[in-house]
């Protein structure tokens, strides 16, 4: 790998400050935001740059997400790199709008601060938000830092506008937790980041001198071979989205895949994360290894379209496969996450049995220990009898 | 501009209508119902806008009959998203249009944008965005197409919904006359946010709706105009009334022509007598099971909210002083 950080600077700062500065570096030209925390440091920051000039954009203080979302779907339509970011109620509040974005394929990134969903209020970190909006049609990435959040900020704008993708995407990160901490960061020079991403240059726009009519109603002879070409666009995004993540490590030395592994070699148990709790699951992971114990992490980078080929890859030699999500499928067969992965081992003849668990909802710490009782918990699940069992973790009496 | 106002408007047969547009920006062919008075008051307002244009539609009966993939009747740049957010993406358009003019990437004069939607994603639920939008002040026209219910579903009651009408979800019954509730004043509103235009027009005063287009069009900032959109179908009319019915709502004072330039009203045409609302609502099978006290309130309501904006056109003073564009120059940047 050519690993030549070029023109690297290194610098501490906390996450959000840094995914504005991803936003700017990636010249994003039109912007509509409402606050919401743990979002709102985000588009605090970014109005901040664009009212001192040292962002050329638009920026819209709507009056609510869903509007945010429609003045993107047309900022986008007119042509210009748009950006949004949310959490949570307003993440729902858009739920409409999120199809509507991808059906008609605009190419606007979103960065969603994770958070849990009312009632009962919680400002704090799950994935229930995102869970909610699984089906949506855009690209999904989750990060585990604040470097990878950084770029893949600016790598979802050159994801997104390829124009056989032209697809919306969201960059997930774990709110507060990822989201308000501080940590050593490194930029490229903005040189780098214009050769890397050039401007954006709209297949179609609202041009009088072009006239196209967008978001045309169907009929039922039509709808079904558009929502087909929209899936079609989805899974086929996973080989550009595979080029401009080598693109990247070959201009950073930073590389990304699909599906993460980590210590999986040899491993009879993994443990399955999504986000920053992969960086607390490799810790437990390394003392679980210390004690002999062989067990190793596998995280899912990317969301959507869903890894099916390389996540069977990851965990076809272990013999169990402990998921854990971040949110609860109420009266459903427990997490979302854990169901996708089921979904995809099951056409295997071979496959790890599964369990899941289902933690740190509405911001519950989840500490190395967790994953040392899990461990514990998940073997005796699957001796005392066949699994498929899912447990909300560490509920009280 | 005012050369054209209200005088020339009301003297339909002595303007010389052949100096409008022939160009049709709205094509035949769309799929609306006979006599519909809001494809036709779409035809007209398509005209007034001119080719250099772009359209945000809301869901409705205008977008269905018109946008069926991979037909279209739009020869305007046009695009459907909801039913609720129309003003928020012609914001979002009139943004995007802004930053990419500045950083040289398209040409000035920028195409004017027009939002347009029906009293129910206007008045009802996209009252959020619309106030929103208008509050911004971003550069565009929207346009309120009034058929006094949500047709597009198949005539249920709005808050655009006269008093006494029958809808399908306010049926009169032993318990109920109809809509109970009296009309809300979408224009009054919009006045409220101290946008630079606002107006109320119908496609049966052609010349009148033509230049208050124009008008809102060429006003740097937002500007709203109210249609009033005569529909057959959820009216219970005859279809050859459409036209007839838009004049009798204007010449019984239900439906007013007026225009509030910079918080200043003014009639835009103006019946030298009003004729008794009667006129108006007999013609009308949504009114068919009023009985004389109904019919006596909607008359006095018709007549004082007339009064009303009589008072409001002889003031004095603008309700909302609103800045011009020149006032507006004047402020340094940065202030
Ligand atoms: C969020 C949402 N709720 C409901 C609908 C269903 N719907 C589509 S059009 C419409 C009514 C439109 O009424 P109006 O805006 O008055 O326009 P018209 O059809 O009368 O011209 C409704 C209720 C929708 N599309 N979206
Ligand atoms: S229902 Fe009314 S508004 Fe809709 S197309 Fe028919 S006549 Fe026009």
């Amino acid at each position: 790998m050519s690993a030549h950080p070029a023109k690297a600077q290194r610098v501490g700062m906390e996450v959000s400050i840094a995914v504005s500065h991803a936003v700017q570096m990636a010249r994003a030209e039109a912007i509509a935001a409402y606050p919401i925390t743990p979002q709102t440091h985000i588009v605090e920051h970014l109005s901040t740059l664009v009212a001192n000039g040292e962002l050329e954009a638009e920026f819209i203080n709507v009056e609510s997400e869903h509007s945010a979302l429609s003045a993107c779907i047309g900022m986008s339509a007119a042509g210009a790199r748009t950006y949004t970011a949310t959490s949570a109620q307003g993440l729902a509040l858009m739920h409409e709008i999120l199809f509507i974005a991808s059906g008609m394929r605009f190419p606007i990134v979103m960065t969603v601060a994770n958070r849990a969903l009312s009632a009962p209020l919680s400002i704090w970190n799950d994935h229930s938000d995102i869970m909610a909006a699984r089906d949506i049609g855009w690209i999904q990435v989750f990060v585990e830092n604040g470097q990878e959040a950084y770029d893949h900020t600016i790598m979802a704008f050159k994801i997104a506008e390829h124009p056989e993708v032209l697809l919306p995407t969201i960059v997930n990160l774990d709110g507060f937790i990822l989201s308000h901490v501080v940590e050593a960061l490194e930029f490229i020079s903005q040189e780098d980041v214009d050769a890397f991403l050039p401007p954006y240059q709209p297949k179609y726009r609202l041009d009088p001198k072009k006239p196209v009519t967008m978001g045309a109603f169907a009929m039922p002879e039509i709808y079904t071979e558009v929502k087909y070409a929209h899936q079609v666009a989805l899974t086929n995004s996973y080989h550009h989205i595979l080029k401009v993540w080598d693109e990247w490590a070959n201009l950073t030395g930073r590389r990304y895949r699909p599906v993460e592994t980590y210590l999986t070699e040899d491993a009879k148990v993994l443990f399955l994360t999504m986000g920053s709790l992969t960086e607390v699951a490799e810790v437990a992971v390394e003392e679980m290894r210390a004690q002999g114990l062989p067990v190793g992490l596998v995280s899912l980078r990317l969301w959507r379209p869903f890894p099916f080929d390389a996540l069977r890859e990851a965990v076809k030699d272990a013999e169990l496969l402990i998921v854990c999500d971040r949110a609860l499928s109420a009266g459903g067969p427990g997490g979302p996450v854990h169901s996708e992965v089921r979904n995809c081992l099951y056409p295997l003849e071979s496959k790890p049995a599964t369990v899941n668990y289902i933690i740190g909802l509405g911001g519950r710490d989840v500490p190395p220990e967790a994953f040392h009782d899990i461990l514990a918990r998940a073997q005796k699940e699957v001796e005392s009898g066949p699994s498929g069992e899912f447990f909300l973790y560490g509920v009280r009496g | 501009m005012d050369k054209f106002g209200f005088a020339q408007s009301q003297k339909f047969d002595t303007y010389a209508s052949r100096l409008l547009p022939r160009e049709e920006y709205f094509t035949s062919g769309h799929r609306s119902c006979q006599g519909c008075g809001e494809a036709l008051a779409v035809r007209w307002v398509c005209k007034a806008i001119g080719k250099d244009a772009i359209i945000a539609h809301a869901t409705g009966c205008m977008e269905i009959v018109s946008s069926g993939m991979p037909q279209t009747s739009w020869m305007h740049p046009w695009i459907h998203v909801a039913f609720e957010n129309t003003a928020a993406v012609a914001a979002g358009i009139e943004t995007g249009l802004k930053i990419l003019a500045r950083k040289g990437k398209i040409p000035e004069p920028l195409p004017a944008v027009v939002a347009m939607g029906g009293d129910g994603g206007t008045s009802d639920i996209g009252l959020q965005a619309l106030s929103g939008a208008l509050e911004r002040g971003h550069n565009f026209t929207y346009i309120c197409w009034d058929n006094e219910a949500y047709m597009n579903t198949g005539i249920q009651r709005s808050s655009s919904t006269p008093y006494g009408a029958m809808t399908t979800t306010s049926p009169p019954g032993k318990r109920s006359i109809g809509q109970a509730t009296w009309k809300k004043n979408m224009v009054a509103i919009a006045v409220a946010h101290g946008i630079p235009y606002v107006a109320t027009a119908s496609p049966s005063y052609v010349f009148d709706l033509y230049f208050k287009v124009r008008k809102a069009i060429e006003t740097p900032g937002p500007a709203y105009i109210h249609v009033l959109s005569v529909c057959p179908t959820g009216w219970r009319s005859a279809t050859d009334l459409s036209v007839r019915l838009g004049r009798l709502a204007v010449e019984t004072g239900v439906f007013p022509l007026y225009e509030v330039v910079n918080g200043r009203y003014r009639l835009t045409v103006q019946p030298p007598k009003l004729r008794p609302v009667i006129d108006y609502l007999k013609p009308q099978g949504r009114f068919r099971h009023l009985r004389k006290p109904e019919l006596d309130l909607i008359q006095r309501q018709t007549l004082a909210a007339y009064e009303l904006l009589l008072a409001k056109c002889q003031a004095p003073y603008p309700e909302f002083p609103v800045l011009t564009h020149e006032e507006e120059e004047t402020i340094p940047e940065g202030a």
